[in-house]
């Protein structure tokens, strides 16, 4: 059996499962963030006075914090009122960060479980091993309800791994290299499964920019075996106990991709979709009027510290505002105390506070139409950070903090 | 169930920020505002001009992007009765199925469909007539079909719940 097949099986008590099937299952944990506001909406619409089990419920603020305006200041007000009237301690107001990356500094992402989150990126904690995958509002407030949830087994896809990044290209090379080789519906409905050797010269965080990524290919879940980095990482967040799940030998794929990391070179995705991806040398020169370093994909301490070694004692052009998002408080401490942000403030970022930023358009950096932004994060989709007429380059760290030296896209050295 | 409606067509990978931007997700609306807000980015006219019980003919991979539920609501408010496409993004596929929204993969429908077209569907036939065209599809799972039935995943949670005396 695959993963997916395996974790399916266990989680709904049937022996043996196969792809196509349909399964209910028990989550072991359920995610859901500032749209927390709607689901308790339909959660009361259902008439379950309290949610099926507390301790497995986990709510974050991050999507636009602080509430930009008095709608969201109203939803942040009602999902505290609804946490603390059911009594939910995995609350995680807006000081924490982003959902997905301190969903895993808590200790929630283990090796084996099976999570459910109200969010499409809810496949980056398949880093840790575990089967999670993003469902809509309705179905979060179903599971509050009644503690379970239908989901069809995918079938699998193998992405093999061999070799290791040469200076300058990152995890986020890799992913978009996939994306743009299998497009964005390429891994559509389907488990994503990473291997090879190539794993050992991956660090956590950037497992976790391929896992959050896999959703931009349509994929359901991905998932990384959990190896030594993965249980050295585990312990320093004091995650004990936990099972692993490992997919079989004979287990079938639908298709087997192999990538050797050494062949990778920068790449950027291109407006307006995340398969439009492009090698930095075709796109030099690209006039950039903001960069977002942030977010759920690249606003880990390795994204920002590689972006201070570039910026270290250099200006940013004058024409370019430059938006530095730390993925969370944890990353923003850990930068501070590294210098980092004093690095990246003196080179003329702009220090936010942790949080999706612009990301989704919401708040912190909306860009006006005709305007260019080259951001770390995972969507470039038509109007999606502002103006429908504005435009989206998706980069590494690296290429980002090199560009916003020049104001224009270009590599670093 | 049979539908009638006139085509609205699109193409591949019509992604969620497009049905439904994302300055409107954390913004509470009225299912009329919804509606209004349905697919602007793409084409302005939609919303002013679509008629209760017309269908999108789209190419593959719809509703990609956001796991943003709007954008299945949005499109059913509207008035639309039924997507047909050569594929769907899965998380909009629940979205859809979980909103009472039906949803079709037809891969000739979507490439033979216009703009304008009048088309009629017979879920139980599992058949999409317009002009002299006829296209077949495989009619859902009795599982989708029963929360579709029931209006919604939310309906069908309330009943089966009562079943189970919770």
């Amino acid at each position: 059996m695959t993963f997916a097949e395996k974790i399916l099986s266990v989680k709904s008590g049937v022996d043996r499962v196969q792809a196509g099937e349909i399964v209910e299952v028990e989550p072991d944990f359920i995610m859901s963030h500032d749209n927390t506001a709607s689901i308790i909406k339909t959660f009361e619409e259902i008439g379950v006075k309290e949610v099926f089990n507390r301790d497995r419920v986990t709510v974050f603020l991050d999507h636009c914090v602080p509430a930009a305006n008095e709608e969201h200041a109203k939803n942040h007000d009602d999902i505290r009122k609804f946490v603390r009237e059911q009594k939910i301690e995995n609350f995680f107001d807006i000081s924490y960060g982003v959902c997905h990356q301190v969903f895993c500094e808590m200790g929630f992402a283990k090796p084996g479980e099976l999570i459910l989150g109200a969010d499409s990126h809810t496949t980056t904690y398949g880093a840790f091993g575990c089967f999670s995958a993003g469902i809509g509002r309705s179905e979060l407030a179903v599971i509050l309800a009644s503690g379970k949830m239908w989901l069809k087994v995918p079938s699998s896809v193998k992405i093999i791994v061999e070799g290791s990044f040469q200076k300058g290209v990152s995890a986020k090379d890799l992913i978009l290299r996939i994306i743009g080789d299998i497009g964005s519906d390429g891994a559509l409905y389907k488990s994503v499964e990473i291997h090879g050797d190539g794993l050992q010269n991956i660090s956590m965080e950037s497992r976790m920019v391929l896992t959050n990524m896999s959703a931009e290919a349509g994929a359901k879940n991905a998932y990384i075996p959990p190896d030594k980095t993965a249980v050295d990482w585990l312990v320093t967040k004091g995650v004990k106990d936990f099972n692993p799940i490992y997919p079989d030998d004979d287990a079938e794929y639908e298709k087997v991709l192999k990538y050797n990391l050494n062949k990778l070179v920068p790449l950027v995705a291109c407006p307006d979709s995340v398969d439009n991806v492009k090698e930095v040398s075709e796109v030099e020169g690209t006039k950039i009027d903001q960069i977002v370093i942030g977010t759920c994909t690249n606003g880990r301490l390795e994204d920002l510290e590689t972006a201070a070694d570039i910026l270290k004692d250099k200006k940013t052009a004058k024409d370019v505002r430059l938006l530095i998002f730390p993925a969370s408080k944890e990353v923003y401490l850990e930068s501070l105390k590294k210098g980092i942000i004093e690095i990246l403030a003196e080179a003329g970022g702009i220090i936010m506070n942790p949080g999706c930023g612009p990301c989704l358009g919401a708040h912190q950096g909306i860009l006006a139409d005709g305007e260019v932004c080259l951001s770390t994060s995972n969507r470039n989709f038509k109007g999606r950070m502002g103006g429908s007429k504005s435009k989206i380059f998706l980069s590494s760290p690296a290429i980002a903090a090199a560009s916003a030296l020049t104001g224009k896209i270009n590599y670093f050295l | 169930m049979i539908i009638k409606g006139k085509v609205w067509k699109y193409g591949d990978n019509v992604n969620t920020d497009v049905i439904y931007p994302g300055k409107y997700t954390y913004i509470r609306c009225s299912p009329e505002e919804m509606a209004g807000h349905a697919l602007e980015v793409i084409d302005p006219d939609f919303s002013g001009s679509v008629a209760e019980g017309d269908v999108i003919a789209a190419g593959k991979n719809f509703g990609c992007g956001s796991s943003r539920e709007q954008a299945a609501q949005c499109l059913k408010y509207a008035g639309i009765s039924a997507v047909i496409g050569k594929s769907f993004a899965r998380i909009f596929f629940r979205n859809a199925i979980n909103n009472g929204l039906l949803v079709i993969e037809s891969e000739e429908a979507s490439e033979n469909l216009s703009t304008g077209d009048e088309i009629s569907i017979d879920t139980e036939e599992g058949t999409i007539k317009s002009g002299k065209m006829v296209f077949n599809f495989a009619p859902l799972p009795d599982f989708f079909s029963e929360i579709i039935e029931c209006g919604g995943i939310i309906p069908y949670t309330r009943k089966r719940l009562k079943v189970n005396g919770i």
